[in-house]
């Protein structure tokens, strides 16, 4: 079978990304330029100034993608873009510059979901990794329990009802003065600070059985902020990040091992931002080898915002037929499983 | 010399080839549409129709501001990537003395505003001193209020020739507050035209002025909300 070359691009949110795949496992090259500096200035990213720097940024990341592929734009098959969700802004600078470039080059392109990208960052890191397998997706836009049933084919037991985790994390970190951003931030003081020392609500919803929901834990985490400072108690910045992370932690891997039983999955893999966690890496871990269940999770730099993941994703929907018009357009509540 | 141009700074998304002393084709669509839908499927249409391919083009073309943020990203991001995939070089060519176009040769001050939102408008001045293709700049592109424009006008005292899509929205304004003599356009002079822009960068891709895709840069004219609010808060402290 011939080799399959995905050139793609990911800008829906603050990182200008390209990468080149390989049949949809192998990375030749994955460039991210991280706009993270610029955003932290305004304590969280700022649509109008992302676009800016996507559309100064592009072309650089795009042609060091291809020059440490050691490959050439004409030897690509196909170039894939993210075109949703996120933001419009950002999103729209990628869509136009990808199907432009592809266009001039006479390539294809293929429009892919950017959750879809996530969860395939598991195929990069996992090669023996195949459908069907049960994915919990966390980051900064979205908490979702997937059902992965075949390529390209998901469906979604459960989602948050409001804050996603990510959002969660970024919250708290500016409540309690760690700053943007704050889920990295967490994750390192954590470390030092005891997840015990207080007891931060396990949020159950009305919603489906796995749905998740976070903005009452934020109230608490907020309450006790209040409550300890009127008190002039003094405020553990520690313990009050560790056990936040802890009551997310908790939530997450209960609700994905009770589904996991439910479903009978023997495999289990995490994605998104937040599952670069190095707490919640560990809670995953532990649950799945108690379960037996085979647990997958990518390394940190395919967690957060990349291209690679895009490429991979792209790849099963090349294999799909899956072709995008000149047309595409940026769809920033794209849903998961729509095309 | 073979050009290809477009523009979709504002309303009208328009795209035009350029050969030698010719327009050789052009389309515009002022409609509803996203720019993100229509321009390339416009770029393709046009080429397939002239039986041109996009790698007998000599120079890319594009306008690069003032104009509607997310407009100017599309048709900078386009031009962007066409570059990078055909190898080859890009003219910027501003919104505004593209505008000036629309009344190539008239005697008298030509003056495009482009809306701007918050009572602001988008605007520089011209004239023509011959027959080049290239007006001469007298006002500087700029940000500022109508009333602003007004009191310059007024300095230079000229008949002044009005286009762009600034002129529905002040055309009142214009008709009771403006001192000097002045020309409203008509439908066929009032909006972004790419063939300008075709005409302006061949011009300045003669001159050398053409650039690698990866230094096309938007002209916004504006910062940021969020970075002029952060930067009032800076100087007030
Ligand atoms: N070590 C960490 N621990 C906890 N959270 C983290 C960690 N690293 C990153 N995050 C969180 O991950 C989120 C960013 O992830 P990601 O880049 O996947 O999100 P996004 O692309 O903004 O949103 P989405 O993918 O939903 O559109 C941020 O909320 C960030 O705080
Ligand atoms: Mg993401």
């Amino acid at each position: 079978m011939e080799d399959v070359y995905i050139l793609a691009i990911e800008s829906s949110c603050d990182e200008t990304a390209a990468a080149v795949v390989k049949n949809g496992r192998e990375i030749l090259s994955n460039v991210i330029y991280s706009q993270i500096d610029l955003h932290t200035l305004y304590g969280g990213v700022v649509p109008e100034i992302a676009s800016r720097k996507h559309i100064d940024k592009i072309n650089q990341v795009v042609s060091k993608a291809i020059e440490d592929s050691k490959m050439e734009l004409k030897d690509m098959s196909a170039v894939a873009v993210t075109y949703g969700p996120g933001l419009v802004g950002p999103l729209l600078v990628g869509v136009s510059f990808a199907k432009a470039m592809a266009y001039a080059a006479k390539l294809p392109v293929i429009g892919v979901h950017h959750i879809e990208g996530h969860i395939c960052a598991n195929y990069i890191a996992n090669q023996e990794l195949e459908p069907p397998f049960m994915c919990l997706v966390v980051s900064g836009g979205h908490t979702h329990l997937v059902k992965v049933a075949d390529y390209g084919e998901y469906e979604i037991l459960g989602r948050t009802e409001d804050d996603a985790a990510g959002e969660a994390f970024d919250k708290v970190a500016r409540a309690i003065g760690l700053g943007y951003p704050g889920g990295p931030k967490i994750d390192r003081v954590s470390k030092s600070g005891n997840p015990e020392a207080i007891k931060f609500p396990r949020a159950k919803v009305g919603g489906s059985e796995y749905d998740f929901s976070f903005s009452g834990l934020k109230s608490a985490v907020l309450n006790y902020l209040n409550t300890a400072s009127m008190n002039n108690e003094k405020i553990v910045t520690e313990d009050v990040a560790a056990s936040f992370q802890q009551a997310v932690i908790d939530v997450l891997v209960g609700h994905s091992m009770e589904a996991l039983d439910r479903y009978n999955f023997k495999k289990f893999a995490i994605a998104g931002g937040v599952a670069s966690n190095s707490s919640l890496r560990a809670a995953f871990e532990e649950a799945c080898a108690q379960k037996g269940v085979e647990f997958f999770l990518p390394p940190p730099i395919l967690c957060t915002d990349n291209a690679a993941m895009i490429g991979s994703a792209a790849y099963y929907e090349y294999k799909r037929g899956t072709r995008s018009g000149l047309d595409l357009n940026a769809v920033p509540n794209l849903k998961l499983g729509e095309r | 010399m073979k050009i290809l141009a477009m523009d979709s700074s504002g309303l009208v998304a328009s795209v035009a080839f350029l050969e030698d002393e010719k327009i050789k084709g052009l389309i515009n669509i002022n409609y509803q549409k996203t720019h993100s839908q229509t321009l390339l499927p416009m770029l393709d249409e046009l080429l397939k129709t002239l039986g041109d391919s996009l790698d007998d083009v000599d120079y890319l073309a594009c306008a690069n501001g003032p104009g509607s943020f997310t407009g100017l990203r599309i048709g900078v991001a386009t031009v962007k990537g066409l570059g990078l995939g055909l190898g080859k070089k890009v003219v910027e060519v501003s919104t505004l003395e593209a505008l000036a176009l629309n009344w190539q040769g008239v005697d008298g001050v030509v003056c495009p505003i482009m809306d701007a939102r918050r009572s602001q408008v988008y605007t520089a001045a011209y004239i023509f001193e011959d027959q080049d293709a290239v007006p001469k700049e007298i006002i500087a592109p700029v940000n500022c209020t109508i009333d602003e424009l007004f009191e310059k006008l007024a300095a230079n005292g000229k008949k002044v020739f009005f286009t762009g899509d600034g002129v529905p929205v002040y055309r009142e304004y214009i008709e009771s507050n403006l001192k000097v003599p002045f020309v409203l356009p008509s439908a066929v002079n009032e909006y972004q035209n790419a063939a300008n822009v075709a005409v302006l960068g061949k011009a300045y891709a003669m001159e050398g002025k053409a650039v690698d895709a990866s230094l096309v840069t938007p002209v916004y004219l504006r910062k940021p909300q969020a970075e002029r609010e952060r930067e009032a808060l800076l100087n007030a402290e």
